[in-house]
């Protein structure tokens, strides 16, 4: 706990010099509210507006934790799949890398066509976004099995699925837990891109409303509701990895 | 006797394609191991004991021959032997108790046997305290320890260990020489052992199969005439250093000068300056 309160405050202090200086500089230099908020008027805008900002966050948490649940599940299932079923990898792996050449600009739209303005196109988006990764990396921890212990659970009569259950699984939990950590801050700022293609609530929604009336400090505001929004579901991971990563494997997924 | 293993006229041809030629890696092996026995094979790097484990274990078919266990024919069946690796092969994401348990569930063990029989043995061999710890905190010797009981405990009656001790350092392999020997002297397994240190094979056997390089075949079968239980003690007996001195002629490489490979070495050195080239 001593260490990580010592790895904790360089960060902490370069952060807390940054915000000084941003002050000073805004003060001194008598820039415009509407050009840049000092950090001072923004965390008084936070304090007012406080209520909204809550609602607002509320829903972007649950469409990022909808998607986000159901985009890892299905890159998990994926994933499994692909390598359990032969062949499957050859011929749909390169189709999965194709996917994310989509641009999510385009996507948007045309979901939002297909499915209208609900919260369906929004999962789908997420979905899109976040199976991605959570596949690519549980697909390398499945197939790179340390082939010393490949062998030995062939030679002590291993079946398909034990193998499966028993050494590829457990290997690839680390690359899982690497795949969701970068799904999850994917997952955040798709949610904030789903709200503002089409619907009436999320943080996406009202950081397009801040800007349109030059509320420079509200989209301050709500930028630092996005980064806590990040780091908590970063850090939540981060907990879960701990509880199921035993062993040495767990320094394979940093 | 019955016999726990047969290995009849097992032969073993790699195929070439266009780059390499056919390799002969197995010639006609066959020996047996009788039940309670303890067989070590020996031989130099590269004669085809890998090959042969994996034939032994199921996991390639020979070219030629049968092998049988207890009479009954193994060809490309998995799971029919307890196995030790060179490498301690546990897994990493599971404590030493799981380990073991894992070896015993995938050989069929209940899975409450399974912990009961760990829990006793862990507790008999004196490694109770890392019970619950993971492996990758165990130093190599200790690693090997585990190793080695979640082969003794997995229920099948030939144990076929793989140069278990290949890599550790010379002072701990003088001790699980030992620990083993005690161990198996307890319990009297069928093994098959694997290595290339004269001495070990000497130390723990009760018969020694000399196998020559690629491709194996069999130079000579010793008998190793020293009575159970032993100890360090027969280093110092004077057969003990006879019979070493006898196997070591045996496995001797060829003078220099006299083998192929060595001779067109030579050849290259001297004609550097080739006029080709």
């Amino acid at each position: 706990m001593a260490s990580k309160i010592r790895r904790l405050w360089p960060p902490l202090a370069v952060l807390v010099i940054v915000l000084a200086g941003w002050q000073g500089a805004v003060v001194l230099l008598g820039i415009n509210e509407y050009e840049l908020p000092s950090p001072l008027v923004i965390g008084a805008t936070a304090y007012e507006e406080a209520p909204r900002l809550f609602e607002h966050t509320k829903a972007t948490l649950g469409i990022t934790m909808l998607g986000f649940i159901i985009g890892s599940a299905a890159g998990f299932v994926l994933a499994a799949l692909l390598h359990l079923i032969p062949g499957a990898k050859a011929g749909f792996y390169p189709l999965l890398v194709l996917t994310q050449n989509v641009p999510v600009m385009a996507l948007g739209p045309l979901l939002v066509i297909w499915f209208g303005f609900g919260l369906m196109p929004k999962i789908i988006l997420l979905t899109i976004v976040c199976f991605f990764p959570i596949s690519v990396a549980m697909l390398t921890g499945l197939t790179k099995s340390d082939p010393k212990l490949l062998n030995y659970m062939s030679m002590i009569g291993a079946s398909k699925s034990q193998l499966f259950w028993r050494l590829e699984l457990p290997h690839a939990v680390p690359y899982l837990f690497s795949g969701l950590k970068i799904a999850a801050s994917y997952s955040v700022i798709s949610a904030i891109y789903a709200e503002t293609i089409g619907g009436s609530e999320g943080l996406g929604v009202y950081m397009r409303l801040s800007m349109r009336g030059w509320q420079t400090a509200n989209m301050f505001a709500a930028i630092a509701v996005v980064i806590t929004l990040s780091l908590v579901l970063f850090g939540l991971i981060f907990v879960l990895e701990r509880l199921f990563v035993r062993g040495t494997a767990g320094s394979k997924g940093e | 006797m019955e016999l726990a293993l047969e290995v009849a006229g097992v032969s073993k041809i790699f195929p070439g394609d266009g780059s390499s030629a056919a390799r002969t890696v197995l010639d006609h092996l066959t020996f047996h191991i009788k039940d309670g026995e303890f067989v070590t094979l020996l031989g130099p790097s590269g004669s085809g004991k890998t090959t042969l484990f994996h034939i032994i274990g199921g996991l390639e078919k020979p070219s030629s021959g049968d092998v049988r266990l207890y009479g009954r024919s193994t060809l490309g069946k998995r799971g029919e032997i307890a196995y030790m690796p060179q490498q301690a092969s546990l897994m990493p994401w599971l404590t030493v108790a799981r380990n073991i348990e894992l070896a015993l569930d995938i050989a069929g063990v209940d899975r409450k046997a399974a912990r009961i029989l760990s829990r006793e043995w862990l507790e008999r061999v004196g490694l109770a305290e890392v019970r619950d710890a993971y492996p990758h905190v165990l130093s190599g010797g200790m690693q090997q320890r585990v190793s080695f009981l979640r082969a003794l405990l997995s229920p099948q009656p030939l144990m076929c260990l793989d140069e278990p001790f290949g890599a550790l350092d010379a002072l701990t392999r003088m001790q699980m020489q030992t620990w083993l020997l005690s161990l198996w002297e307890e319990n009297r397994r069928s093994v098959l052992f694997v290595t290339h240190s004269i001495e070990e094979a000497l130390l723990l056997s009760d018969r020694i199969i000399v196998l020559s390089a690629s491709p194996a075949t069999i130079i000579r079968e010793i008998e190793v005439p020293f009575p159970r239980p032993r100890g360090e003690m027969i280093w110092s007996d004077p057969l003990f250093n006879a019979m070493k001195r006898e196997i070591y002629e045996l496995l001797r490489p060829e003078e220099p000068g006299s083998g192929g490979r060595k001779e067109g070495q030579a050849h290259g050195i001297c004609q550097e300056p080739s006029p080709v080239g």
